[in-house]
Order: C-alpha cells, then structure tokens, then sequence
C-alpha cells in the first residue's frame, strides 16, 4: 500500500497562517493521515484543544473518510451551518485532500501539514519513498531499486565515492541505493547492467503539471 | 556630468542614471560558440551610442557561450556589461559563486531574471532549476552586496558592487497585477527596470500611470524597451507567437502596407518614433534597445532618436 507521507506543521506557522482568522472548521481524514497519526481523530481533537487555548473558535470538525475523493465537497456540505461560520478551514489532510477541498469549497483552507512524499509502508509505522514520478523508469536495468530516488544525488550510472559501509555519506540512516542495485544485481547474476551507460535523463517524461485523459 | 552624484555602485550605468541623464542601453546574444570575437564584433558596432551592453543568458533556452565569460570579454575591452541571469540553471550556490566571479572583474550591473523554460529551447529534456526565483536574486545579490554576506549567513570577503535590474513586462495579464508586481521586485531590491518590447504605447503609458500613482517612478529607474521589426513577418509572429508580447493591429498593418524591401526601413522607423513619444512619458529613465541579431542598426536608431552623444561618465 501507497500513502500520503505528512508532517504537522509548526504551531508558529500555523498561528502566522491562521492570524486574523477567529473561527476555525477543522477537517480531518481516515485514510493516510489517520496512519501516520497526523490527521486521524485524535490529531484533529488535539489541534481543537491546541486552537481554543489560543483564542480560537473551532466552529466544528469531522474526519473524512478520504479527503482526496471527488465526493468530499457533498461531505462538507452537511456540516453547513458550522462551515459558513468558519473564516477558514484547517485541513489536517495531505495536500491531495487540501486541494480537494479547496476546489469544492468557497471559504479558505489552510493546510495543517506539510506533504513530504509518497511513501511504501516497509513495515509498522515506517514508510519508504520509493518512486518519484519521474515519468522515465529505469529500473529494468538496476534490479528493481530506483536509483533516481534512492540515491541522494540521483545518480543513475553507479555510486559517487560517498558509499559508507553501505550507507550514504549524508545520512548514516540511508541506504547508498547502489550499494543496494549491486547486491541484487549480483544475485540476479545481471552485473553486466552496470556497465549499460544510462544517458542523461529524459525529464520531459511528463512535464510537470502531469495532466492526462485515458480516453 | 557632476562629479557629486552619489551612487551605490561604481555602475556607469547607475551614475548616468543619478545624473538624470536617459540612458541608453542595448542587448547582444552571445554565439553558438567558443569564438569572443563573435561577442565583441557586435559590442563593437554599439559601444559609442549606448551606456551599457546587456548579454543575454542563454535567451529562449538555447546553450550558448555563457553571459559571464561574455562580460568579462567586454570589460576586458573596456565597455560596460550588464550580466543578465537566469535562475533556470544554476542553484544558489553556482548564482553566488558566478556573482563573486563577475565582481572579481568588476562586472558591475546585473539583471535578474527567471529564463524561459527549457521546453523553448534546444534542450527540452533538461531539468530546470528555479531553485531561487528572480525576486530572490535580487535580493541574494542586495544582501551580497549591502550586508557583505552569503545567503547562508557567512561574510564575503571583498563584496561584490553590483547596480540590481530586473524585467517588467507591462502587457502580460492580468494587466492589474504588473504594476503590483513591479513595486514587489523594487522592494526586493531593484534598482533599474528594463522592460518588455513596447509596441502598445497607450497600453504602456497606463503602466507608468499606475506606476507614479505609487511613486515607483522616483524609487526605481525604468528603461523602456524596444525592439524594432525586421520584416511584417516579424510583427506578425511576436503578436501571434510570443506570450505576453502586445504587439496592435495597426502596427502590424502599418508594416505590411510597405513592400517587402523596405519593411526593415519601416521597422526602424516605428522603433526611433516610439522612443520620442516615450521620451515624453514621466517617469520614462532611458531606453533598452534590443535590436535582435540587427546591432548594427543601433547607432542610428540612437542618433535619430536624439539620444546621441552619450553622455561621459
């Protein structure tokens, strides 16, 4: 399973995004965000807490089911008297739900979270980023791992001199992603992919914005 | 000129502008190349009419030698470059490092600029940059220069000197918000304008309106720009063709109605009469010609426009 990686903001940024703004409608969601407890529930009852100490209105809250579908604007429209006494809303969801709502909605949003990545769960509460989009996948080439994303530089024609012990020179945390490639690689008995010179990358895959139409 | 003007820099450019003298300034393209004598060919053509060269930076996103080695070219032949930069490129740490590197030439004018994307040019598989946007380079190169020291905090040792432009486009929309942006880019830190090609002068001069009635005209020095049309074709693609470029129809027609042959004439015509009807605009510091590979034109254009001799500085 994919998911929605966050992080909560500062409660500095927060009070500098939501100054001037008394009454508050707080929105939540129950898919990644109550995983990574950023946004689930108990999040959303803590920043009511969090905002009523500051003088704050919390005016009402409710966790969606899941913030990014198309149907969240009917959702929100239930909770119509609470939503037009708000002069924001505080969306405790990733920045997919935050746009969700900002395109459904006529009154202001404000995102409580920072979106870091889109992460593969690699065990309880730990979560990977594995793939970055790129829109060119070379990974039929280096056993599977993606270098692009893996390796701290991107680099896609084998290690830099940083290689620690099979860690990177920034953070002893990280696995050097060639040191990875070269293991499978090995196993697999495919060394020779390494010798394959990868040209420079073709970063107009899908230029971004991505926008497409399956017909 | 009087020798009392005060200036931040030791910009020729800055110090004519002090002195309330218009100033002219003119852009070359460096070559698809390694020859300078390409580069200093054309600032050859120009460097008695015009106060400042400006050398583009990889314009429409396509490789040539670079702005900085360009300007060193022509301030090692005694002219006065303007270093136009892109944030398209490079990141924070190469933009401060190149600036260091044209300071320690005593390259002293700089504009900054975003680039276009690289999606124009010759190599539209290329990863942008835009690690720091234009408004962010004025201010990293204000913060070099007033405070001496590097974005990340540590002191430069003997600061760069450099007079801050930047680019305004007066005609992209929406048209509210050019003038609003124009006053965001002199609170970051800029100090001369040099704007888009102007053929919409009505269009232009509402620009300026709007721009003293916030009393931006007394706080930053705006040179318009222009460029003439070679040929009705050109006309007809920088109005169909170039986002933001506001090119009317009676310019347009008024370049076809002449035979092919002397629509260069006609061209350079329109061109030295939008700099007398601009000359009358308040607000109005100077010129920026950027007569597109056609330098040679320059001087005439400046003559004829009754904006030669350049003034000594």
């Amino acid at each position: 399973m994919i998911r929605s990686i966050t992080r909560k903001k500062s409660e500095e940024e927060i009070d500098r995004l939501l100054s001037g703004l008394g009454r508050i409608f707080l929105i939540g969601c129950g898919t990644c965000v109550t995983l990574t407890r950023t946004g689930g529930a108990p999040e959303v009852a803590q920043m009511k807490e969090q905002l009523t100490e500051k003088g704050k209105l919390v005016t009402g809250s409710t966790v969606l089911p899941v913030a990014c579908d198309n149907l969240t604007g009917e959702t929100l429209r239930e909770f119509g008297p609470q939503m037009d006494l708000a002069d924001a809303l505080l969306v405790m969801t990733c920045a997919f739900g935050v746009q969700t709502v900002a395109r459904q909605m006529k009154t202001m949003v404000v995102p409580a979270l920072d979106t870091l990545f889109i992460g593969k769960e690699t065990g309880p509460g730990r979560f990977d980023e594995v793939c970055t989009q790129c829109g060119t996948c070379i990974i039929g080439e280096t056993g599977g791992i993606c270098p692009v994303t893996t390796c701290h530089k991107g680099l896609v024609n084998g290690p830099c001199g940083g290689t620690d012990n099979g860690k990177c020179e920034i953070d002893p945390e990280k696995d050097c992603a060639w040191t990875l490639i070269y293991n499978r690689l090995k196993e697999l008995d495919r060394l020779d992919s390494m010798r394959v010179l990868q040209k420079p990358r073709n970063h107009q895959g899908e230029p971004r914005p991505g926008k497409i139409a399956f017909g | 000129m009087s020798a009392d003007v005060s200036t931040n820099t030791p910009s020729k450019l800055e110090k004519i502008l002090r002195a309330g003298h218009l100033a002219v300034t003119s852009e070359c393209g460096p070559p698809r190349g390694s020859d300078s004598a390409a580069i200093l060919k054309k600032a050859e053509m120009i460097k008695d009419h015009v106060d400042a060269i400006n050398i583009t930076d990889n314009q429409t996103s396509v490789t040539r030698l670079c702005s900085l080695a360009s300007c060193i070219h022509l301030k090692l032949a005694g002219y006065e470059p303007v270093l136009q930069m892109v944030v398209r490129d490079r990141n924070r740490i190469a933009l401060q490092s190149d600036l260091l590197g044209a300071a320690s030439f005593d390259i002293n004018n700089v504009l900054c600029l975003s680039g276009d994307h690289q999606a124009f040019g010759d190599n539209p598989q290329g990863q942008n940059v835009f690690d720091l946007d234009s408004m962010q380079l004025i201010q990293t190169v204000r913060l070099m220069r007033d405070d001496g020291k590097f974005l990340g905090g540590d002191e430069i040792k003997r600061p760069p000197r450099m007079f801050v432009g930047a680019a305004a486009n007066p005609f992209a929309d929406p048209f509210e918000i050019r003038v609003p942006r124009l006053a965001k880019k002199i609170a970051a830190g800029a100090e001369f304008i040099q704007t888009q090609c102007i053929y919409n002068l009505d269009k232009f001069k509402e620009w300026m309106k709007q721009a003293r009635d916030r009393g931006l005209h007394e706080k930053v020095f705006i040179l318009a720009g222009l460029t003439p049309f070679k040929s009705a074709g050109m006309a007809k693609y920088m109005k169909n063709r170039v986002p933001g470029m506001d090119v009317p129809d009676e310019v347009v027609k008024r370049m076809s109605g002449v035979p092919k042959e002397k629509q260069p004439e006609e061209g350079i015509k329109i061109c030295i009469e939008s700099i007398q009807r601009l000359k009358e605009v308040e607000g109005v510091k100077g010129f920026h010609i950027m007569a597109i590979e056609w330098e040679e034109k320059v001087p005439r254009i400046v003559e004829e426009a009754g904006l030669y001799p350049r003034p000594q500085a």
